[in-house]
């Protein structure tokens, strides 16, 4: 017995193993074609500065790790982008302009501003279309065509009037004022996926289900409340998971063109203008950070709703 | 065939869906009288009209000739009164619901108080022998036990009218037998009318006091057959010799429609 119970953990170590080695393997393979791309993109600048130091016959040890290490290198390596990271985020208070944190807490604001305004829009939308034919064929041109716009033409115009009407007309403060114009751009890019999705969803009722509401002479609102809405939570969630990475990018194509100081977009463009490109990729990185997080906090949010519906675990 | 307490009464009823290709005449010329607490089975084969005539009488469609009338009623007014209960074919239970939740529905829908659901709810589930599964989800609960659901369901705002569209057809044969018995006592228990669909003689022959034949192209009733089975009916009581004659009787209403010719 204790023979077999041993050798049944084995196999599941090794079943663990067999999962994980593949991941663990293009990981490395990742990170070698970095570093091999590291020497070669940061080598002209390298030779060019041995040639004005006068310095010959560098050893090849020597020439790798000083390609690895540069100040601006065209391609900085992981533990620079990483050291950046941590000196940004752990070392700094989280309040100061130099802290990564803070940048992200910046862009974040506007994400979730945007997003919420998004998605709710998105729902309003999807409603409309869903239960008036005429709604169907007025709006859904619209919005198919609200994303064939080029957000980068679209962004500062919408930045620059708005913050000029917010602050303006409206008389509100500079800071809610830049806010809300990043959270427009950011709502613009989520509501599409939303409405799209929800409109898909509302629809999704099968015949004998609808049926069904009829039989019992439910109102529109019943059905839409005991049916509809439920039938198109699978829909809704998979359109805010992408509705909440485009929300991300609004905010940070919204920090571009403002001259704006705070924010990851400020953040990343303040780094090409210094050619900081270890600031850059740290800012990057910290931004793809923060969507996965979004995305994950979308898909916990998911899962709670998934199980107050009983849905079968998956 | 008018009789006075007539639940379903149908004259001259026709019905034609405009399709791209043209008309088709899914019903034509049916007269049918059902009466109260009478069990009428429709049978015939694909396209013969008998689900798009209890659609009709669900006020599901609309008929485009003759007149329809449940409990004296349009069949919009009956169904505003809500004067049926129907059992589609599949269950069609909401997966976000539990099954005392499905059962629920539709009291939810007609304003039934709380006190009154719960009351309704354990009524119904002990009727159709499913206590105990009340914070069951549909998924957690085999076919046969889901379409038993369905059945609380159409049962719980007490319709007298049951319309049932081949409810056991996608039930393998030794649940089917299990719960056309179930089905029979049901009946003998609440007395309801049931109109009731299926492509099966031996199914229809069981339950029925009356087994009304149909066939297609344009569908029609070709024979309308009253059975003198006695009302307790026990699962053998199909090899009797009187079962087998009406089962016969059947077989030659179908086969005198051309029903079985070009069936796809």
């Amino acid at each position: 017995m204790a023979f077999a119970r041993s050798r049944h953990i084995h196999a599941a170590e090794v079943a663990a193993m067999k999962r994980t080695l593949p991941i663990i393997i293009v990981l490395l393979a990742i990170v070698l074609v970095w570093y091999a791309a590291a020497i070669g993109m940061n080598a002209q600048w390298q030779n060019d500065v041995y040639r004005r130091a006068d310095i010959t016959n560098v050893p090849a040890t020597q020439f790798i790790l000083d390609t690895w290490n540069q100040e601006k290198p065209v391609l900085p390596t992981a533990h620079q982008v990483f050291g950046e990271l941590w000196n940004a985020t752990v070392l700094v208070a989280p309040n100061k302009p130099r802290s990564l944190l803070f940048h992200a807490w910046v862009t974040f604001s506007a994400t979730a501003l945007g997003f919420v305004m998004g998605s709710l829009l998105g729902i309003a939308l999807a409603v409309m279309i869903v239960h008036s034919e005429a709604m169907n064929r007025s709006l859904m041109p619209w919005i198919v065509a609200s994303q064939t716009i080029p957000i980068l033409a679209l962004a500062p115009l919408i930045v620059v009037i708005g913050f000029n009407i917010f602050t303006g007309t409206m008389g509100i403060p500079t800071d809610p004022a830049r806010l809300m114009s990043k959270a427009i751009i950011s709502a613009y890019l989520s509501f599409f996926p939303v409405a799209v999705g929800m409109v898909k969803g509302l629809r999704s009722p099968e015949a004998i289900q609808l049926d069904l509401m009829h039989t019992y002479s439910a109102s529109a609102n019943q059905t839409f409340w005991k049916l509809r809405w439920p039938a198109a939570m699978p829909y809704l969630f998979a359109s805010l998971k992408v509705g909440v990475a485009a929300s991300l990018v609004g905010a940070i194509v919204g920090e571009l063109p403002t001259g704006a100081v705070a924010g990851l977009g400020a953040r990343l463009l303040a780094g090409s203008y210094y050619s900081q490109t270890i600031q850059i990729w740290a800012a990057l990185v910290a931004a793809s950070i923060l969507a996965a997080l979004l995305v994950i906090a979308v898909g916990l949010v998911e899962k709670l709703v998934n199980r107050a519906m009983g849905a079968r675990p998956a | 065939m008018r009789g006075l307490n007539a639940v379903v009464s149908a004259q001259n009823l026709g019905l034609t869906f405009k399709t791209n290709d043209g008309d088709v005449v899914a019903l034509s010329n049916v007269n049918l009288s059902i009466n109260k607490g009478e069990f009428v089975s429709f049978i015939g084969p694909s396209g013969c009209g008998k689900t798009t005539f209890l659609r009709t009488i669900a006020d599901l469609e609309r008929p485009t000739s003759g007149s329809l009338t449940i409990n004296g009623q349009t069949p919009e007014q009956a169904r505003k009164d809500r004067a049926y209960g129907y059992v589609f074919q599949a269950p069609a239970l909401y997966p976000w619901r539990t099954i005392e939740k499905n059962v629920a529905l539709p009291l939810e829908i007609m304003g039934y108080s709380a006190s009154q659901q719960a009351e309704r709810i354990r009524r119904t589930l002990d009727l159709v022998n499913l206590s105990g599964f009340e914070k069951k989800y549909p998924w957690q609960l085999s076919g046969g036990m889901q379409q038993r659901a369905s059945i609380a369901r159409a049962l719980a705002f007490d319709a007298d009218l049951l319309l049932m569209d081949e409810p056991f057809g996608a039930l393998d044969e030794i649940v089917r037998d299990h719960l056309n018995s179930e089905l029979l006592k049901l009946w003998a228990a609440t007395g309801k009318t049931i109109c009731f669909v299926t492509h099966s003689i031996p199914e229809a022959v069981y339950l029925s006091t009356k087994i009304v034949v149909m066939s297609p192209r344009p569908g029609r009733v070709t024979d309308v057959i009253e059975s003198d089975l006695p009302r307790e009916r026990p699962l053998d009581i199909r090899e009797t010799p009187e079962f087998l004659a009406i089962a016969a009787r059947v077989r030659d209403g179908l086969r005198a429609g051309h029903s079985y010719e070009e069936v796809a």
